[in-house]
């Protein structure tokens, strides 16, 4: 099969009929420079954006990102300009190094819709899902659902101390760490939590070492602290591991989802909420139109990618091309705004179309 | 056409490379006088000498300019990405070892392993508001080792040199580096993590994909291996 080359003049064209479909739906058009400061992405980001972004340097204001994606220009220029409830749309390139598959392009289109709305999160949830469903509705796509807020929801819930709930939190984004945490925490894990103390005491016999850096003597011992205080600590319940593994292995349409997680609920009634949240949104999509009964929930999407997605996620990928990159994803990134507010949080979720991947399933079809 | 191998142009990497030869019956020397780059083969037709900085020779290899070429593996897979598909492992040489390590100062006495960095990373960023500070020259090959196994909260501070004073001189938390002895690391009061170096780095030969080969550029390499009994 010879697929046509796919022109920028093209793309550029299908972008702004994307636009123009969002523009349709009450969105304000807005725009966004392309040379962003760093040190903002490589704070949030950490080294995983250095390794994807083009940086490079300026005399006058140190570090600059080539855009990598528009979020976080978008959540700035809301924050410091915009009124709520809003509702934006942009097009524009972003650019991604692709040292692990080097036949992707590094410059790209991204079309956006994005809705700054806290008054009712379900909806909103419901909204955007619901017009990039339509937008790409000529497509014959897979969409994926998950909610990481589930899986928050069901770690906060966890009857242990708070410092192991924390750890557990902060590596959702990572589930090999996860896993291995989860394992530590346990009974199987009561021995390595024992030498690990052990360890450290035999370091703390083994004399002084001079102090040099920036890391202080407070810090080491309150990590001693937090080691004593985990040996000791009796483990996290196997029934309730038990339970969230459970969760993590959810993968069936949203109604299946629903019920099972209503009987998880009854012994982890700390996601309760999250899984009320869920059966909202499930309500306010059917309502939008979206076949909910044949909609695919997977608990642990959006699991391995960014990690300010913190409720709904979502995706939409052609079965049949395999070698492309998915054709629009999305969710909700209350907990990146959070960030970027410095503790004002702004309720927000969106998402982005590819529109050269659009183009190629035109041409490839 | 002549097949181009490029070796170290200077220092201990380059004696070893040239006894590494001649104990294959290819004598490889400098040409001219003592500062003059350039050098000769005797032992085999078709092979030009291109006597290059160690740390130059990825990158010729992938461009295709050089059509063998000789330096550490450590430098080929943190300069190049997709190594695999741009150069191929002829033969390791058995010298110039080195681990890349990561060491810690040794008074933390609550760190030893991977996990404790990581924990440490997180409680470091929320105190001081930054992100734990690891000083290299091996950006690549960190990034991605921490990344399978799951570190967070670390930022990347790029030390071209003498990179186990920068926690002395507080512009690293933590140093990842190349050491063969582990001596400079204890004098500096670094300690290494207790887990697998992140790479075992040794000299290698490694041939070029990207290199245009002629039919005799072909012959000559499989000629060259046969003399030092190595697959092609």
């Amino acid at each position: 099969m010879s697929r046509p080359e796919i022109t920028k003049a093209a793309v550029k064209a299908e972008a702004a009929r994307l636009k123009a479909l969002f523009e349709a739906q009450g969105a304000l058009p807005v725009e966004m420079d392309i040379l962003l400061p760093a040190e903002v992405l490589l704070d949030l980001y950490g080294e995983d954006i250095r390794a994807r972004a083009y940086v490079t340097d300026d005399p006058e204001h140190g570090e600059m990102m080539l855009r990598p994606d528009f979020t976080v220009p978008m959540v700035q220029q809301h924050m410091s300009d915009g009124a709520e409830p809003a509702r934006y749309t942009y097009a524009g390139e972003v650019f991604r190094k692709q040292e692990d598959m080097p036949s992707r392009a590094s410059e790209y289109f991204q079309v956006g819709y994005e809705v700054f709305d806290g008054s009712d999160p379900a909806a909103a949830d419901a909204e955007v899902f619901a017009n990039f469903a339509e937008a790409l509705a000529e497509h014959d796509l897979r969409a994926a659902t998950g909610d990481i807020g589930i899986l928050k929801a069901a770690v906060a819930g966890l009857n242990t101390t708070e410092t192991r709930r924390a750890a557990l939190l902060r590596h959702i984004w990572r589930p090999r760490r996860f896993r291995a945490l989860m394992t530590r925490f346990s009974a199987a894990g009561t021995g390595l939590r024992q030498q690990n103390l052990d360890r450290v005491r035999a370091n703390l016999k083994e004399g002084e070492a001079p102090f040099i850096g920036l890391r202080t003597q407070t810090e080491i011992d309150m990590r001693i602290k937090a080691l004593e205080e985990d040996a000791s600590a009796p483990p996290i319940p196997a029934s309730e591991i038990e339970l969230l593994e459970d969760i993590l292995s959810l993968k069936e349409t949203l109604p299946h989802v629903l019920s099972q997680l209503r009987d998880i609920a009854v012994d982890l009634p700390a996601i309760s909420d999250a899984v009320n949240l869920l059966s909202r949104r499930t309500e306010a999509l059917g309502k939008r139109g979206v076949d909910v009964e044949n909609l695919v929930f997977e608990a642990s999407y959006g699991r391995t990618s960014m990690e300010y997605y913190d409720g709904f996620v979502f995706g939409f990928y052609a079965e049949a091309r395999p070698d492309l990159p998915p054709v629009a994803t999305g969710g909700r990134y209350d907990a990146l705004t959070a960030v970027l507010g410095q503790g004002r949080s702004i309720p927000a979720v969106g998402g982005v179309i590819r529109p050269n991947v659009l183009l190629s399933l035109k041409g490839g079809a | 056409m002549v097949v181009k191998l490029g070796v170290p142009s200077k220092g201990r990497l380059m004696d070893k490379t040239f006894e590494w030869f001649s104990e294959r019956g290819v004598t490889l020397s400098r040409a001219g006088a003592e500062r003059e780059y350039s050098g000769v083969v005797d032992g085999i037709e078709g092979v030009e000498l291109v006597m290059l900085s160690a740390s130059e020779i990825p990158r010729e290899l992938a461009a295709g300019r050089i059509h063998m070429g000789v330096t550490g593996s450590d430098l080929v897979r943190d300069k190049l990405a997709s190594w695999e598909n741009k150069v191929y492992e002829l033969a390791p040489m058995g010298f110039g070892h080195a681990d890349l390590i990561i060491a810690v100062p040794k008074c933390w006495t609550d760190v030893d392993t991977l996990d404790d960095l990581d924990a440490a990373a997180a409680a470091f960023r929320a105190r001081h508001g930054f992100r734990l500070r690891i000083a290299t020259k091996y950006h690549h090959l960190i990034r991605e080792y921490f990344k399978a196994h799951g570190v967070a909260d670390y930022q990347l501070v790029d030390s071209q040199g003498a990179t186990e004073g920068t926690v002395k001189n507080l512009t690293a938390e933590a140093i990842a580096d190349i050491t063969s002895t582990g001596e400079t690391l204890r004098a500096n009061h670094l300690k290494i993590l207790n887990c697998d170096p992140v790479h075992r780095s040794q000299a290698t030969l490694f041939k070029s994909r990207m290199a245009h080969w002629t039919d005799e550029d072909r012959a000559t390499l499989a000629e060259l291996c046969r003399m030092m009994g190595l697959d092609d």
